[in-house]
Formats: structure tokens, C-alpha cells, sequence
């Protein structure tokens, strides 16, 4: 064999990166586009039916944005896990395991132990998240060292939960009477609903996390390729804990507000909320095979299905349309996703 | 000769009954490009993963500066100044280059003087530096690395080896899933790894590729050196020869 005949290429080689194309921007913030449509479509309605406008009217506004509180706690953490390319089933019994918990020990604090309505409260809060951590390391640990596929892992425990919520709970809602709670749940400052500022930061802190700090980070890279993770030496199966353990927490949190919001700890408290939080991740522009999504846009995906539940019961259709206006919401938001993949040459390794 | 960055010295490893390598040896120096050339399971993976720390030797001596060398995990290794680049790459495609080089090792500042964040202006300067070392100009240093093509990803891979100091790059096969000229983009940015100083380990069943980028060519057989040539004072055929044992 000879000396090879081609000439190494030198010089400059640029490596070609077209600019992303306006469209391409619009597609990336399609949840805050929905939400526009929406806004304007209601409010198109509301005007020309009742002469009233929809979205300039203070109780409407209050109501959306506390409508969407719940929905977006679960959905913050559920975030994180669908970026790492997971999935948390568990959430809405998770919630509600810990709505029972905060409900009960409050009412053991304040009525065996004499605390005042204060502390019973943060007694009972406290308690029903720490709660929270047990089924969420249980989900990590199930899916980190067991290598259980998340969507069964966290079945699982979406059973255990729920049956643990429903035995705790003796099978009856648990009503509790502490005007602390009821401040959390529906006091309002400055004409701004408490729980509103209280998700509000945790919106922040979420934002903070996931796209400031090595942990979210490593929850990008881990969710584009668990391999490239593992090889530049990131503990995958630490971050794996972490993340479902986050997922857990932001769960209790939802859980210990809703009965604040109701004055009452419910097992059932998340059950219709799980797939609006999957809903909300998704249509707010993450993808399900994990690798990418914003807090941002998870915001905005809880907006849109709080607009479009309480928009339809301000315009007097039937509830049941909700559903269908919310599934197609999803349905849109994963066809635009995947021809943005498409066109931007989302390269998969092999 | 000048100083030896990595010396395999009677190296020997076995799965089971399958002896893998059979004392082994070779040198690497400072801006040197070993390739390591034999048939399939011939020992070559296993060698590198022996000196990267994916699993321990058995026998023998690997010295790394004159300093005995086992490491038990792959980030010891590239503590020490060991990369290793695999065929596949490893790179997150999600992130932009500064974060892949990065990854795992995010450097931090701090945001109105207390809040921790990750430092990503840092990031994109020192993308930017080390890829135009490597000859590639960024034009968008927050794209995300899927938006490359495979020669360009594999360059990011080299540029984090180089940012990182690395003393000794390994590389598997890097041209194995190229075009062919991504593969002689490669073969060009292993010349500039050489030029810098680096020792270099390179895997290949391309001859030609061999006989381009090599000074030595280290041939196995079966587990066991099988002979060692300079590429200016062999040929092809006798490397084959070397490989097949006839
Ligand atoms: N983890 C392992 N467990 C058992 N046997 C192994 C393992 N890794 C390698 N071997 C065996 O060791 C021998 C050498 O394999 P190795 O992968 O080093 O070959 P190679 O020279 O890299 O081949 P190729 O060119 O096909 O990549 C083979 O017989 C292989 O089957
Ligand atoms: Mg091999």
C-alpha cells in the first residue's frame, strides 16, 4: 500500500448553521400561541354574547389562575422526569396520599396536642410532603438500580398510593377546620390569591433549577442520552432518585395546598390531574422521549387547559366539550413537535 | 527517543476462558499516533478499555508518565488525563458544544453575587476557542450538537478531549460510521491533536487511514503483538500478513 492519494482538507471549514427561521421561533413558543388563540377566541365569544369582556375581569382572571395552580405543581415536577426522558404515573395519588396526611395531622396537632391553628398547620404541611418522599425514592430506586421501565415503576406506585390515600383517609374526605389553611388556600394579597404567589414561586425556583443548575443540566444530557451522561462521568442513578424524589415533593406540595384550597384532605385530591400535568409538559413544548422542555413552557401548557376548562363554563357550553377541546390542544402541540424534529434534523444516535 | 507518555508493558487480560490479550506491549510519546491494527477480536477494544479504566488487567504494567496505571473507572482516567473518544460518540445531542465539552464538569459564577449558575458565557468562549484550534468556526455556539453532521459532532468529541488537557487521546474507530470526507476531516483533526504534543491511540481497519495518520503501527493477533511496523518501511500487504499470521 502506497501513500494515500486525498489531500487532508485545511483551512477554513465552517460549520454551517442556518439561523433558526421565524417559524421555527413561533413553533418553540406554540403554547403561548394556543394561549393567545384562546384568550382571543373566548374573548371574542364573551363579547359578542353577553357584551362583557372575558379576560379583563378580575374574578376571571383570579379563577383561571388558580384553577391551574394544582395542575401546574404536578406538572412542574413532572417536567423535569419527561425531560429525563421518564415518566411519573404516581403524582396524582402521591397528591392526594398527602392531602389526607396534612389533613389528618393537623387536625391530631391542633386537637390532641393543643398547637395553635398555626402550627397544627405547618405541622400537617410538613408532614404530608415529607410523606411524599417515601414514594418518590421508592420510584427512583425502582427505576435507577432495579432498571423497572418508568411507565411501570411508577404504575405501581400510582396503586400503592392511591390504596394508602384511601386507607389513610378511612374511605371519607377529611374536613378540617384551621383558618390558616383556609388563608393559604384562599386568602388573597394585594387582590393576588395566596396560592397563586405560592406556585408562583415555586415556578421560579423550578425555572431556576432546571435551567441554571448542574442538576437540570444533567437532566437535559441524561434525557438526550443516558450513555453521553454516564461517560462524562454524571451519576446517573443519583440524578435518577433526585428527579423522581423532586416529582414526589412538588406532588405533596400540591397536596397539602389542596386542602388548604378545600378545607379537607381527599384521597382523589390529583386524580383527575395526572394526564393535565402530562398534558401540560407536553403541550408546553417537551418532548416525550426525553431531551427537551422548558418550566416556561409547562406554564404555559397548564394556561392553556385552566383557559379552556373554565373558559367553556364561562360560555355556558357543556363541560364534556373541555375534553375534546384539551385532547386536540395535545394532539396539535405533538404534530407541530415532530415536524419541527423533522425539519431541524433532530439526529437520533443509534 | 524522547520521554514515553503511556507504556504497555506484558499486559494480559481474560474473560473466562477466553484469553483476550496475551502480553501485550507498546510506547506511546508525546505527539505520536500509535495505531493499533489486527483482526476482529484481536484485543484491540480490550487494551484501551484496560488503560481507560473500564475494567482492570490481569497481569503486566501500564505506566502512565512512569507512574503505574489502574484505574477502575473512566473518569479516573480522564482525571488523569486519559480521553477516551468512542465510536458513538457520546455526546448529548441536545446541547450545544461549550455544554458537551463541558458536561459533567460545569464551570459556575454567581448571579447577583450569591445565586449559583452555570457559567454558560464561559462555556461558549471556550467552545469557541478550542473549535477554532481544531479549524471548525461556530457560527452559533448555542445550537445544539444534533444540528452537526457526524465528522463536525466528532470534532466537538475531539475539541472536549483537547480543552481538557488530555495527555493521551484514545480513539475507537472514529472514522467507522463517516462519510468519506467527514473521515478525512477526522484524520486531519488527529493531526492537530499531534501537532499538539498529545499521544494518541488509533483504532482503525482502514489501511489507508492507517498509513496516513500513523507513526506507528502496532499489530495484534489472537490476543498477542503480532509485530511492529513504521508505515514509510512497510506495506499494506505486510500488515495483513501480520494480522492473518501467514
Ligand atoms: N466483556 C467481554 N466479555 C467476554 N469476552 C470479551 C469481552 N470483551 C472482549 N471479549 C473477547 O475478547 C476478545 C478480544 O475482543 P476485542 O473487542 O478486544 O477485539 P477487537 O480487536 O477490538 O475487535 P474488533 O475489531 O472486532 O473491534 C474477543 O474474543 C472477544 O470476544
Ligand atoms: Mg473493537
Amino acid at each position: 500500500m502506497t501513500a494515500p492519494e486525498t489531500v487532508v482538507p485545511t483551512g477554513k471549514s465552517g460549520i454551517y448553521m442556518p439561523r433558526r427561521s421565524l417559524l421555527m421561533r413561533i413553533a418553540d413558543m406554540r403554547a403561548w400561541l394556543f394561549l393567545v388563540v384562546l384568550i382571543a377566541f373566548f374573548e371574542v365569544w364573551s363579547r359578542s354574547a353577553y357584551g362583557v369582556s372575558f379576560i379583563l375581569n378580575t374574578y376571571n382572571l383570579q379563577s383561571i389562575s388558580v384553577f391551574a395552580t394544582a395542575p401546574l405543581l404536578l406538572a412542574l415536577g413532572q417536567t423535569f422526569v419527561i425531560i429525563s426522558a421518564g415518566i411519573d404515573l404516581s403524582l396524582g395519588f402521591v397528591m392526594g396520599l398527602a392531602s389526607v396526611i396534612a389533613a389528618h395531622v393537623a387536625n391530631y396537632a391542633a386537637l390532641q396536642l393543643g398547637l395553635p391553628p398555626l402550627a397544627a398547620m405547618l405541622v400537617g404541611m410538613l408532614t404530608g410532603i415529607a410523606m411524599t418522599i417515601i414514594p418518590g425514592l421508592v420510584n427512583g430506586w425502582l427505576i435507577a438500580h432495579l432498571k423497572v421501565p418508568p411507565f411501570i415503576g411508577t404504575l405501581g406506585m400510582y396503586g400503592v398510593a392511591r390504596g394508602a390515600a384511601y386507607l389513610f383517609a378511612g374511605g371519607m374526605t377529611i374536613s378540617v377546620s384551621n383558618s390558616w389553611y383556609s388563608t393559604i388556600g384562599n386568602g388573597r394579597v394585594l387582590g393576588i390569591p395566596v396560592l397563586v404567589i405560592l406556585v408562583a414561586i415555586a415556578c421560579l425556583i423550578m425555572h431556576y433549577l432546571l435551567s441554571q443548575t448542574r442538576f437540570g443540566q444533567h437532566t437535559y444530557a441524561m434525557g438526550a442520552s443516558q450513555a453521553a451522561a454516564r461517560r462524562a462521568g454524571i451519576n446517573v442513578k443519583k440524578l435518577t432518585m433526585k428527579i423522581y424524589l423532586l416529582s414526589g415533593i412538588m406532588a405533596g406540595v400540591a397536596g397539602v395546598l389542596y386542602t388548604g384550597r378545600f378545607s379537607a384532605g381527599a384521597a382523589q385530591a390529583g386524580e383527575p390531574l395526572l394526564l393535565d400535568s402530562i398534558a401540560a409538559v407536553v403541550i408546553g413544548g417537551a418532548s416525550l422521549f426525553g431531551g427537551s422542555g422548558t418550566i416556561l413552557g409547562t406554564v404555559a401548557g397548564a394556561l392553556v387547559i385552566a383557559v379552556i376548562q373554565y373558559g367553556l363554563v364561562f360560555i355556558n357550553v357543556e363541560p364534556f366539550w373541555q375534553f375534546i377541546a384539551v385532547g386536540t390542544v395535545i394532539i396539535i402541540s405533538v404534530l407541530v413537535d415532530q415536524t419541527q424534529r423533522r425539519f431541524t434534523g433532530g439526529r437520533q444516535v443509534e | 527517543m524522547s520521554e514515553t507518555i503511556l507504556s504497555v508493558r506484558n499486559v494480559s487480560k481474560h474473560f473466562g476462558g477466553v484469553q483476550a490479550l496475551n502480553k501485550v506491549s507498546f510506547d506511546i510519546h508525546p505527539g505520536e499516533v500509535v495505531a493499533l491494527a489486527g483482526d476482529n477480536g484481536a484485543g484491540k477494544s480490550t487494551v484501551i478499555k484496560a488503560i481507560s479504566g473500564v475494567f482492570r488487567y490481569d497481569e503486566g504494567d501500564i505506566e502512565l508518565d512512569g507512574r503505574r496505571i489502574a484505574f477502575s473507572s473512566p473518569q479516573e482516567a480522564r482525571e488523569n488525563g486519559i480521553e477516551t473518544i468512542y465510536q458513538d460518540l457520546a455526546l448529548a445531542d441536545n446541547l450545544s458544544i461549550g455544554a458537551n465539552i463541558f458536561l459533567g464538569r460545569e464551570p459556575m459564577t454567581r448571579l447577583f453575587g450569591f445565586l449559583p449558575v452555570i457559567d454558560r458565557k464561559m462555556m461558549a468562549e471556550a467552545a469557541r476557542v478550542t473549535m477554532e484550534k481544531l479549524d471548525f468556526h461556530v457560527s452559533r455556539l448555542d445550537a445544539p450538537v444534533s444540528a452537526f453532521s457526524g465528522g463536525q459532532r466528532q470534532a466537538v468529541a475531539i475539541g472536549r478531549a483537547m480543552y481538557w488537557n488530555a495527555r493521551l487521546v484514545i480513539m475507537d474507530e472514529p472514522t467507522a460510521a463517516l462519510g468519506v470526507p467527514e473521515q478525512r476531516k477526522v484524520i486531519s483533526l488527529i493531526q492537530s491533536l499531534k501537532a499538539q504534543g498529545k499521544g494518541i491511540i488509533f483504532i482503525s481497519h482502514n489501511l489507508r487511514d492507517i498509513f496516513e495518520v500513523a507513526d506507528r503501527i502496532v499489530v495484534f493477533r489472537r490476543g498477542e503483538n503480532a509485530g511492529e511496523r513504521i508505515p514509510g518501511e512497510t506495506t499494506g500487504d505486510e500488515i495483513v500478513r501480520l494480522m492473518v499470521g501467514k
